[in-house]
């Protein structure tokens, strides 16, 4: 049976520097500095914070999936999870999670990617691709002409969807519920873009979105 | 021409059972239908259009084997394979024959109709210049001439460059011919030879795609001495999927992404 790891934070929300609710299908985009610490709460259990990480410095540089798996050595993350770039630099490191596990597979819904999963008739619903768009696009601290190229496979902090020995992808059940968090430690200068996925189609959220909150703590 | 219209939704495809009908396995290619032939030595790199309805064969011509591949709509850059999306949409972590290659767009780009082998990663990622020199020391071009020590990654860069793209578009690869196998934590291990001489698969294009492929190691290859395999490439004239294709049948989602390359291609 596989293990999930709980690592509690010693940070309270009453030191934090910062704290915003992002309601479900809204998007959030903020720089992190080295060493500052983003929690990501979920406030009323088993919602998608589908999030992607850039290099302040150059958003050439941004999380990449495959690297972090493979450098880590499985697919799951949890406390301990060091988050590469794609040139093979830590962006941050999980410092605790009450949750125990994230998925960094299944990628973000997006208008298109709707047809094929749930039909044609949900092209013209919300999606997190729409909303990381318009985050990319109206980023103002950017002069990197940022679009869709921009956008690489992400995190979906708090979902569950393992792997099978014999190569099947699965949907399980969530493993989050109101409460729980994931907390990373920045380790450069970083940019996290979350879209707080609308997605009306799919069991994972009990068809029902909901509001993630965001607090950062100075180290 | 009919009209085209969008496929009905079919229920929950968390449901959708696969499939149980005979996998199509690869059939020798008809002579009359070959177009091309070449043999990639391995530590290469290529890029090149695949017509839609042309089909790519890839032939592991030593055990051991790996091919680093990108995939990109010709006609639309931007919209490239995207391995989230082909991973979900088709609940696999694997991939063979009846699996498509979605883009970000929710395209087929291309359909596997055949595969001898029942396993390619689309996991793994690429090796760069700091995985090989960890394993297998560095060897420059000045002191080893053509025996040096490639990357797939560096590779990736220069093939990108030659069609106008960059870094930007350096998105999660396949690694075809390699396998990585999965504990119940989810902790990853390399499989060593999964592949044999002689192994293949075919790739049939569902629109005008651009391939980028480099013939270098698997990032996590375990191997003792550098040894990239070499590779041959074949592409042939199929016919465009029929209404039973395997393929198309597979899922219901594959269905629904081959209408999206239809209404792209109209
Ligand atoms: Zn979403």
């Amino acid at each position: 049976m596989s293990t999930l790891i709980y690592t509690e934070s010693s940070l309270t929300p009453a030191d934090a520097a910062y704290r915003h609710v992002i309601p479900a299908g809204d998007f959030w985009m903020h720089e992190i500095k080295a060493g500052q610490v983003l929690r990501i709460l979920d406030l009323e259990g088993n919602q998608a914070a589908d999030t992607l990480f850039y290099a302040a410095a150059d958003f050439r540089e941004r999380y990449s999936a495959q690297d972090t798996i493979r450098e880590n050595g499985g697919i799951y993350l949890t406390t301990g999870t060091k988050l590469y770039s794609n040139e093979l630099n830590v962006l941050a490191e999980i410092t605790a999670d009450t949750c125990g596990r994230h998925d960094t597979l299944g990628g973000a819904c997006s208008c298109e990617a709707n047809t094929l999963r749930y039909g044609h008739g949900t092209r013209h619903m919300h999606s997190c691709r729409q909303s990381f768009l318009l985050g990319l696009m109206t980023w103002p601290g950017s002069t990197f002409d940022l679009n869709k190229r921009d956008i690489p496979a992400n995190i979906n902090f708090f979902m569950n969807v393992p792997v099978t020995p014999e190569g099947g992808l699965q949907f399980a059940d969530g493993v989050s519920s109101p409460g729980k968090y994931v907390e990373m430690t920045a380790r450069m200068d970083i940019v996290a873009l979350i879209s707080n996925c609308p997605q009306l189609n799919n069991p994972c959220n009990g068809w029902n979105p909901t509001p993630v909150e965001v607090l950062i703590w100075n180290p | 021409m009919p009209l085209l219209t969008p496929p009905a939704p079919s229920g929950t495809s968390f449901t959708t059972p696969r499939p149980t009908g005979p996998v199509p396995q690869p059939a020798p290619i008809p002579a009359d239908r070959l177009l091309v032939e070449e043999t990639i030595p391995g530590g290469s790199a290529v890029s090149f259009v695949v017509r839609r309805h042309t089909t790519l064969r890839l032939t592991a011509l030593e055990a051991g084997a790996n091919i680093s591949f990108l995939c990109f709509n010709r006609a639309e850059p931007v919209d490239r394979y995207n391995m989230a999306d082909t991973l979900k949409g088709q609940h696999t972590s694997k991939l063979t024959t009846g699996c498509m290659l979605y883009s970000d767009m929710a395209r087929a780009l291309f359909s596997i109709t055949g595969d001898t082998l029942g396993w390619h990663d689309p996991l793994g990622g690429h090796d760069t210049a700091a995985h090989v020199e960890k394993k297998w020391g560095k060897k420059n071009y000045q002191t080893a001439r053509n025996d040096w020590h490639r990357n797939s990654h560096d590779h990736f860069l220069i093939e990108l460059s030659k069609h106008g793209l960059n870094a930007r578009d350096l998105v999660p690869n396949i690694n075809f011919f390699s396998k990585l196998s999965t504990d119940s934590d989810g902790r990853l291990s390399f499989v060593p030879n999964h592949s044999k001489a002689g192994d293949h698969l075919d790739l049939r294009a569902e629109l005008d795609v651009l391939v980028i492929l480099t013939t270098c190691h698997h990032p996590m290859d375990t191997r003792l001495a550098y040894g990239p395999a070499p590779i041959r490439l074949q592409l042939y004239r199929t016919d465009p999927p029929s209404a039973t294709d395997y393929c198309r049948t597979y899922r219901p989602e594959n269905e629904r992404a081959l209408y999206n390359s239809e209404l792209f291609s109209l």
